[in-house]
């Protein structure tokens, strides 16, 4: 079975909520939108207060090309442009908006019936990738990278292959799974959408071994569509990361920054993005809901939630049983990856994958000691680094021998500290010296 | 006795050899340099502290020497020497000096101690400043406050800074603190200053970074600034402004006439030294972890 | 809910290894080898294992406690009961024990707590002490106690020659002969020959070795790049001139078992990418024939292992992995 050839680990998968089909979320009270959901300049709101909005209505304009529209979730009425604390633990511009009733624009097609490209010949790449830059999408596995400008490479990239990332890896999280069970054709119909917006006729669908269920249902739909192969592979964390996925489906490996996965003629995307884009050019819905998980041991019912963005998280969480007692970290994303959220209003954001109740027990480090100088963190890397190095090298500052070994490369996967016997911060300090380092190389230009 | 001797013309042989050899290459490759340099280099203090601005005192005598071929020493200053060391240096080159009697230190710019400002959850995390501020706004609700990690306690080469475990704030020795700028740079919240002070060393100071708005500032801090002015409706000299809910002093207007103390209702301006003082503060939790470049005779 | 929240940065879960997990690991891997030499040696093995565990145990805790100061309590990490036990596997059983104590002395507080304690000794300690022994203590260190021992002999058992001897006779004289008073390639697995404590029975060392493969404590680069380097260089020297010993006794007499699995991949001194512990077991291999060969001692592998502790920060330097993105290919 294909997979990456370096690194990797094997956290536990605690696939609590695989089971669970997707169901409605509650609509919130107040819907809070972060003007910062995607990679890029911050959205620049186009309402102020006291204007009334449908559902789907844009609300905030794209602060630039890379950079993406924001749509209402919800009707009601503007209430303020304020600040709100986010999943980064600081209080950033967002537009609040009172919920009334639950209103679409009229532009948006709500019926079930499936709609296929070959019944719209007229579609361009262009107005395929104008359709999803107005709908406000971005990559859904967390980046939040803007989709539009990712199907648009720089000129001289050869793109052979759009690979539709549906491998979550990260433990806990099911959103993925259970759309390509609920809304197999969609999501095909959306890998051809994207595979056309970049001109080529071979795309894979990468999907991890864990989810038989769901490789089978996606071979089998996969038949009815041309140029798209479904392509299991070992479980192994990261094997998400687009690096790894490139290596493992294709067998190429991306060269080092700044060289994009596009230069070896690959365009990744996530399995939600690809049902988004179809949502986008099929039935003209922009981007304002998302499949949320919300799980953990401690919780009474894990569940997978369709949510709008602008939801707060507290109230998924009570949807799925309410916050238990010995609830010690909430965790935004999966365990591996996610971001320690300082509270529960924290509201959902376009790349918001999950949310994960730790117990106090289990969210507290162990005391780090020493380096055994065991290894093992060099053995898990999954881009070939050496993490001791550089984590000792970010502590004392020595950003010439951080550059010098790759630091930059880093996909912060967390393998590294996951590994370690000694319980080193190993990340916490990666991460300084990868930020600091790209700060000085961007500074010599 | 015969090999006595033998190892004796050996070895001195060889010596000598080796000596005149040193000698021709030192005189051939010799590096022809400005015997100022070394004048300066040993007037200044070196500490290599960088708070010139050059990475270490051979760089500032390098500079002292290029400046004075252009005629002033103007721009140049050893915050760690002072006047003292830089009349020295102009007296050693043949100019006036340029320095100001200026006096500075470092002044940290929060009061949110333990009492003050408590902590409202529980920071995980690697114990460095840095980090802690990567991290989310920290364990208090004030995302412009000290974290209290130490970073620049940890950086000042002249152990004028310590962490008070009580408060969980670092404190200044301003009799050791050279204002050399380490600590302020370590600082990822920009909460130390670099302020001219008296000849007391002294002066006024708004110990408070919090630019959001007061009523959200004073749930998050006991001693936070709230922007409401009334400081600087006191200030004789028009040396305070308040910009994004937050006072500043002007060092240099100021005159210490103390009205903006006694007005502040907040108590959030103090002279520079002073703190509020705790009462059964509790004890940080993290004031006993290392960090990654700990000494390991704490392992 | 009443706790407050805890915040950190990714990642929030752990593997759940430890140091603890893999020393005390270490340490089951080498009862196969313990459980051996209490058999061939009775008495003497118990006290010097005892003796030479407790002594580091003490040295490590008392620097620790009075000369460090360090209110963390660090022999509970389990790494110096390893280094105890392997001194005590580099001895011969009838060594006076406060020569032990000496070597344990050398071993945890020159060798490891001098230079920082552990992760950060540049030497393999148990190893370094061995050495320091050996040039210390000469007679001591080289006079074994043959094996099959009453259980109450100490200080009195019956000493012999081991193989190690033998094969260096039969190079110095040119005499293949004698090289037929050898024990059996049986004899030598099994351990029923002279040597010290721990380094006889090749059979008990492989199966730790394979206990700590199994457990992921150890990978295979380090003991099978020095055994097979060693296999190799015998191997051919013993094909051009039968004075050299068959490359299969070769590989099971001295310490060179031990050394290749317990001492060489000691993860402190060790270099820590896979391409680098190759480089370091094949330099060790090839130090360890030589010396055998042409050094004035029989045996070479604690020489060999301790000079390429000494490379270790240059190997880990230059042989660095394979980074991702360095080779692009396409094997679709």
């Amino acid at each position: 079975m294909k997979t990456f050839k370096i690194g990797g680990v094997h956290p536990q998968e605690n696939k609590l909520s695989a089971s669970e089909p997707i169901r409605q979320a509650p609509l919130p009270q107040v819907a809070v939108f972060p003007l910062g959901q995607h990679i890029g300049a911050p959205a620049k709101p186009i309402v102020s207060k006291g204007d009334v909005v449908k559902v789907g209505q844009p609300i905030a304009e794209a602060g630039g090309y890379v950079s993406a529209p924001i749509h209402s979730s919800v009707s009601g009425t503007v209430l303020k442009i304020d600040t709100v604390i986010d999943a980064s633990g600081y209080a950033k511009p967002a537009v609040f908006i009172q919920v009334e009733g639950d209103e679409w624009e009229e532009s948006i097609d709500r019926s079930k019936q499936l709609v296929r490209l070959e019944e719209h010949p007229e579609l361009t790449d262009k107005d395929i990738i104008a359709k999803i830059q107005n709908a406000g999408i971005v990559g859904l596995g967390g980046a939040c990278f803007p989709t539009h400008v990712k199907l648009s490479p720089p000129p001289g990239n050869k793109i052979e292959w759009v690979i539709i990332n549906a491998v979550e890896c990260e433990p806990y999280l099911t959103a993925d799974h259970r759309l390509m069970l609920e809304h197999t054709d969609e999501i095909l119909v959306g890998t051809t959408l994207i595979m056309k917006a970049v001109g080529v006729t071979q795309g894979f669908i990468a999907i991890e071994n864990n989810k038989p269920d769901a490789i089978r249902l996606m071979t089998e739909h996969a038949r009815a569509y041309t140029g798209i192969e479904v392509v299991p592979l070992k479980v192994k964390y990261p094997q998400g990361g687009e690096k790894q996925l490139i290596d493992a489906v294709v067998g190429r490996q991306v060269p080092a920054p700044p060289a994009l996965p596009a230069s070896v003629g690959a365009i990744i995307q996530n399995v939600g993005t690809a049902y988004a884009v179809y949502q986008a050019v099929m039935k003209n819905k922009p981007l304002f809901e998302r499949v949320v998980t919300v799980t953990g041991k401690s919780l009474a019912h894990p569940s997978n939630l369709m949510t709008r963005i602008g939801t707060p998280m507290n109230l998924l969480i009570d949807e799925c049983g309410g916050l238990p007692e010995d609830t010690g970290k909430i965790i935004g994303g999966g365990p591996m990856m996610g971001k320690a959220l300082v509270n529960t209003e924290v509201p959902v954001c376009k790349g918001s994958s999950g949310i994960l109740i730790m117990t106090g027990t289990d969210a507290r480090r162990a005391k780090p000691g020493p380096c055994i100088r065991c290894g093992k963190c060099v053995t898990a890397c999954p881009m070939g680094l050496e993490p001791y190095l550089l984590a000792d090298g970010a502590a004392r500052e020595m950003w010439d021998l951080l550059e010098h070994n790759d630091i930059t490369s880093c996909i912060e996967c967390g393998s590294c500290q996951f590994t370690c016997p000694a319980h080193r911060p190993l990340l916490d300090y990666v991460r300084i010296g990868k930020s600091t380092v790209t700060g000085i190389i961007k500074s010599r230009s | 006795m015969d090999t006595i001797i033998l190892a004796i013309c050996v070895l001195g042989g060889a010596g000598l050899v080796l000596a005149s050899v040193l000698y021709v290459v030192s005189r051939r490759f010799a590096v022809q340099e400005d015997p100022r340099l070394d004048t300066v280099n040993d007037l200044l203090p070196g500490a290599n502290c960088g708070g010139c601005g050059f990475p270490g005192c051979s760089a500032m005598a390098a500079a002292c020497v290029k400046a004075a071929d252009k005629g002033s020493l103007e721009g140049l200053s050893c915050p760690v020497g002072g006047k003292a060391v830089m009349d020295q240096v102009a007296a050693a080159l043949g100019l006036e000096a340029a320095a100001e009697d200026t006096t500075r230190i470092a002044v940290v710019r929060c009061n949110g101690s333990c009492e003050n400002r408590p902590h409202v959850r529980i920071y995980d995390g690697a114990p460095t400043c840095r980090i802690a501020h990567a991290t989310s706004m920290g364990a208090t609700a004030c995302a412009y406050g000290c974290l209290g990690c130490g970073d620049c306690v940890a950086k000042c080469q002249f152990g004028a800074l310590t962490l008070n475990t009580e408060t969980g704030l670092p404190e200044v020795d301003p009799g050791s603190c050279t204002a050399c700028g380490a600590c302020a740079k370590a600082c990822p919240r920009n909460l130390i200053e670099i302020r001219s002070v008296t000849n007391e060393l002294t002066g006024m100071v708004v110990k408070c970074r919090n630019k959001d708005k007061g009523i959200l500032a004073k749930n998050e801090c006991d001693v936070s600034c709230i922007g409401c002015r009334l400081c600087m409706k006191q200030c004789e000299s028009n040396a305070i402004t308040v910009e994004d809910n937050l006072a500043y002093i002007d060092a240099a207007a100021c005159t210490l006439c103390g009205k903006c103390e006694q007005a502040c209702p907040r108590k959030s301006i103090h002279k520079i030294g002073e703190w509020s003082t705790p009462q059964e503060a509790p004890v940080e939790e993290n004031t006993t972890q290392e960090t990654l470049t700990t000494k390991n005779n704490t392992q | 809910m009443a706790n407050q929240l805890i915040v950190s940065l990714s990642p929030h879960v752990h593997s759940g290894d430890s140091v603890q997990r893999n020393m005390y690991g270490v340490c089951i891997a080498l009862l196969p080898a313990l459980l051996c030499s209490f058999w061939f040696w009775g008495l003497g093995a118990i006290l010097v294992t005892t003796v030479s565990v407790a002594s580091c145990l003490f040295v490590e805790w008392s620097v620790n406690k009075f000369m460090l100061k360090n209110p963390r309590l660090t022999i509970t990490d389990g790494s110096a009961v390893i280094t105890g036990l392997l001194l005590a596997f580099n001895l011969p059983s009838n060594i006076p024990l406060w020569m032990v104590g000496i070597g344990a002395l050398f071993a945890i507080g020159v060798v490891k707590m001098t230079f920082g304690g552990l992760g950060c000794n540049l030497f393999n300690p148990a190893l370094a002490a061995r050495a320091f022994m050996l040039i210390s203590f000469p007679v001591e260190m080289t006079t074994w106690p043959t094996t099959g021992q009453p259980f109450t002999t100490y200080a009195d058992a019956q000493t012999g020659a081991t193989p190690l001897a033998l094969i260096k006779d039969a190079v110095k004289t040119g005499d293949a002969s004698l090289l037929d008073d050898l024990p059996s390639a049986f004899d030598m697995l099994v351990g029923a020959t002279g040597g010290c404590m721990g380094e006889v029975c090749a059979l008990a060392l492989l199966l730790g070795l394979g206990y700590m493969l199994i457990r992921h404590i150890i990978t295979w680069h380090i003991p099978v790049s020095i055994i097979a380097t060693v296999f190799v260089i015998t191997g051919i020297m013993h094909w051009m001139n039968p004075v050299f010993v068959s490359p299969v006794i070769e590989i099971l007499s001295g310490g060179l078992m031990l050394g290749a699995i317990f001492m060489a991949t000691d993860y402190v001194t060790s270099p820590m990418t896979p391409k680098g512990q190759l480089v370091y077991g094949i330099a060790i291999g090839v130090l360890t024939v030589i010396i055998r060969t042409f050094g004035a001692y029989p045996e070479g592998m604690s020489f060999a292992i301790l000079i390429m502790n000494a490379f270790t920060p240059m190997i880990n330097m230059y042989c660095k992995p394979q980074r991702y993105g360095a080779v692009e290919g396409s094997d679709k």
